[in-house]
């Protein structure tokens, strides 16, 4: 039963649980709070959960781990910018259609009280789209490039990032609370989204057990909802489509599949969860970070997905909870419980170690064919 | 007043203009490769484009550049040619696994790191000089050598994705070089001179001074080439005949020549050339064509392609130690990250691809890729009065110029491999 259980988890998963685990028992002795981490640990998850979840399709139809995710960010960072550019205006373009189309509810008073959540819908409004053209490209690009998806991937990654660093600087943004003081244009390094839509989702149905343990229901079923809707579209005609050209492209292509679009419509998809993730992540951190704030954010997504036992042609569901929970359980615990112990903030090598590491042992696994 | 805003309005737009029109420029080229890359009858030019695509690019975005910098043309010679002694057997290191056809070596980063620990071993020593150098090889090629057999080890088991492997490796590698540089350094092993040391009493600080050798190699055979005047003006300024000064009439201005340097560099180049006709350089040439066709002809494919990592790995180490010689200061966390980026961008931009690549376009990646990494700044700032954009455009080209390298290379391997297919078919379904 054991011997069954940890052949189908894997080592290094119970590893890592174990080491998880060990933590968490030995954080009261070094005068770290259990309900505080627990809760720290389950805001992460929520935080980065959607952008775990958008390596799935990509990895399903066969075009390796999503090392190009920040391009899907950059489109939820335009989102996000945008959203709070044309605030006021979105808001009062709202109240005009109700009344020019007679939709009794969408009133001033109904957009006053909602202010937040329908900045934070706009803003994946606005990114939605740009993801899924920005993905329809890149996808058409990974398609003429099989074999080689995840080098080339990456790097689609790193020249948008910092093409976008031009942008940033360019665009003609001009609200008061996202552009440099003093030059009045270009965008700043990090811009608050205090009085946008801080914490809409964390803070929806959260509950607080005692003075510590905080709970983000809201973030949690917004995950949920999300993890759901790709586990069922993974089970669409589309879906299984995508599944089978994963596992065996010349099977799938015999059977009638478009290969290619297969392909492309995974990417798309990938591109445009990243999006949305990146919202999601900003409206708990607090902060929209532009430049080369997304350069590395590929990197903890994808070792999360593998410590929860993907590899690099296969993963679930079950694989994005299990990781990304195993994953910021690490990164949240090994801060507060190794630092109180040894004195020092070893947290950042301990990250880079696992996670690539990870990363490494899936590269290098042999493939059971 | 109206006419000064208007002036400054028009002068804006047109800035803008200048680098959308760059911009432009290399977005309708690779357009135009991609469209090319689908219609049969621009194959041909398509091939053509795709060999010589990513240094024409850059000859273009240099010759716009220059000029809005503004700086002198014996400026930029000085400039190019520390630049070509500093970087270029750093870049060497690069052609040996790819002519194993195991790709970029993203891996040589760990060959950096292994240097570096040598440097930060002689100055804890207090070595100076030219043995401090030889002596920071000697401490950093057992390093180099150990982490290179890893290397080949891990990459041997990720055939086909080696270069997002070593790419990987090269982070994680880096965690463990934290590990012991900024934990064990001063606690497990021995650091005595507290310049060195985090005030904590363990870890190497953030910047490390490498004042006992800095130029020691550049500077070994003083030289430099200057115009009759300058000339003239050098050696009433610096006294003695020390110098090997060449004169060239109506040049105006003097460049020191990092004459050494350049030798071991020189040297470095002979022994490639010499290593490709020996039986291992052919074996790894065999095993580059086809790892199935070497392995049946009796070469231990998995042993020679870790020996051609092991040779790359240590050959960055030394390419590391002459390139922070150069520099004087050792940025001890970040040194050598740049050095994998900027050296794989460099050698792509001098027209190697991933599976080909030679010492000419070593020489031509390093000039290319230098000037507009002179230039860029400054032109940014002339353009649009913001040096920060240049940076950002140059930061810009180094990936995207990886990025369309990599592109191309995946590219017209799998179209030669669609017409390897076709041929097999006897060509009669037309097109596809």
């Amino acid at each position: 039963m054991i011997g069954r259980f940890i052949e189908k988890a894997g080592w290094p998963r119970i590893i890592i649980a174990l080491f998880l685990l060990g933590l968490f028992i030995a954080a009261p002795f070094v005068g770290v709070r259990v309900d505080t981490s627990l809760s720290n640990t389950l805001v992460r998850f929520g935080m980065n959960g959607v952008m775990v979840l958008a390596m799935i399709p990509m990895v399903q139809a066969g075009c390796g781990l999503n090392f190009g995710l920040p391009l899907g960010i950059i489109a939820g960072l335009l989102g996000a910018t945008l959203s709070i550019e044309w605030n006021v205006e979105i808001l009062a373009k709202l109240v005009a259609w109700g009344s020019q189309y007679q939709i009794t509810w969408l009133t001033q008073e109904f957009v006053d009280t909602w202010r937040e959540p329908l900045g934070f819908a706009s803003a994946v409004i606005i990114a939605v789209p740009i993801a899924a053209v920005l993905g329809w490209f890149y996808g058409k690009l990974l398609n003429r490039v099989k074999g080689d998806e995840m080098m080339i991937a990456t790097y689609v990654g790193f020249s948008s990032v910092s093409f976008m660093c031009i942008a940033w600087l360019l665009l003609p943004y001009k609200h008061p609370s996202m552009v440099w003081g003093f030059a009045g244009r270009g965008l700043r390094t990090t811009i608050s989204v205090e009085g946008y839509w801080l914490h809409v989702l964390s803070d929806a149905l959260s509950v607080n057990i005692g003075d510590h343990l905080y709970i983000p229901t809201g973030m949690l079923i917004f995950f949920a909802v999300m993890a759901l809707a790709v586990w069922i579209f993974m089970r669409t005609k589309t879906g299984t489509a995508i599944t089978a050209v994963g596992s065996n492209p010349e099977f799938a292509r015999a059977s009638g599949v478009n290969v290619d679009k297969m392909r492309t419509i995974s990417v798309v998809m990938s591109t445009v969860l990243g999006a949305i993730g990146i919202i999601v992540y900003e409206q708990s951190f607090g902060f929209i970070q532009l430049y080369m704030g997304p350069f590395y954010m590929a990197l903890p997504a994808v070792a999360s997905i593998l410590l929860g036992g993907a590899s690099v042609n296969k993963a679930s569901i079950l694989n994005v909870i299990v990781g990304t929970f195993l994953f910021q359980g690490i990164l949240t615990m090994t801060p507060s419980v190794i630092n109180s112990y040894l004195q020092t903030d070893m947290s950042e090598v301990i990250r880079l170690i696992v996670s690539n590491g990870m990363i490494l042992y899936a590269l290098t696994r042999k493939v059971r064919a | 007043m109206m006419n000064e805003i208007m002036n400054q309005a028009i002068t804006f737009a047109l800035n803008n203009a200048v680098l959308a029109a760059v911009i432009g420029i290399i977005a309708l080229v690779i357009i135009l490769a991609l469209l090319m890359g689908s219609g049969r009858i621009f194959r041909k030019l398509f091939d053509l484009m795709a060999n010589n695509a990513v240094p024409a690019i850059f000859i273009i975005i240099s010759a716009f550049a220059i000029p809005l910098s503004g700086y002198s043309a014996s400026y930029l010679v000085q400039e190019l040619l520390t630049r070509i002694g500093r970087n270029s057997f750093l870049i060497l290191s690069l052609l040996i696994p790819i002519m194993a056809g195991m790709g970029l070596n993203f891996g040589m980063v760990l060959g950096a790191m292994a240097g570096q620990i040598g440097l930060l071993m002689i100055c804890d020593w207090g070595v100076v000089g030219i043995p401090g150098m030889i002596l920071a090889c000697l401490v950093g090629t057992p390093i180099a050598v150990i982490l290179g057999i890893f290397c080949g080890a891990v990459l041997n088991r990720a055939k086909g994705r080696e270069m997002v492997t070593s790419y990987i490796l090269g982070f994680f590698i880096n965690g463990v070089y934290q590990l012991v540089v900024l934990y064990f350094m001063g606690w497990i092993i021995p650091i005595t001179n507290p310049a060195l040391l985090l005030s904590r009493g363990y870890g190497v600080r953030n910047a490390v001074s490498l004042l006992g050798i800095r130029g020691v190699l550049d500077n070994l055979i003083p030289s430099i080439v200057a115009g009759t005047t300058q000339g003239q003006q050098f050696l009433s300024a610096n006294g003695s005949g020390a110098f090997f000064l060449v004169h060239i009439p109506f040049f105006d201005g003097a460049v020191r020549i990092p004459l050494a340097t350049l030798i071991v560099i020189a040297l470095f180049c002979a022994f490639i050339v010499w290593f490709r006709r020996t039986k291992l350089g052919q074996d790894m040439r065999a095993i580059g064509q086809s790892q199935s066709v070497a392995d049946s002809a009796g070469i231990a494919v998995n042993r020679t392609r870790i020996i051609a990592i092991v040779i790359s790995t240590v050959l960055a180490c030394y390419g590391q130690i002459i390139y922070l010689q150069n520099m004087g200061t050792l940025n001890t966390y970040n040194s050598h990250d740049q050095a994998g980026m900027f050296s794989i961008a460099a050698l792509l931009i001098g027209g190697a691809s991933v599976s080909r690549a030679s010492i000419a376009n070593v020489f031509v990646g390093v000039i290319l890729f230098h000037l507009m990494f002179i230039v860029a700044p400054v032109a940014g700032k002339n353009l649009i009065g913001d040096a920060q954009i240049g940076e950002y455009f140059r930061v810009f080209v180094s990936y995207g110029i990886i990025a369309i390298a990599l592109v191309l290379h995946a590219w017209k391997r799998n179209r030669e491999r669609e017409a390897a297919r076709r041929s097999l078919r006897g060509n009669r379904g037309g097109d596809n």
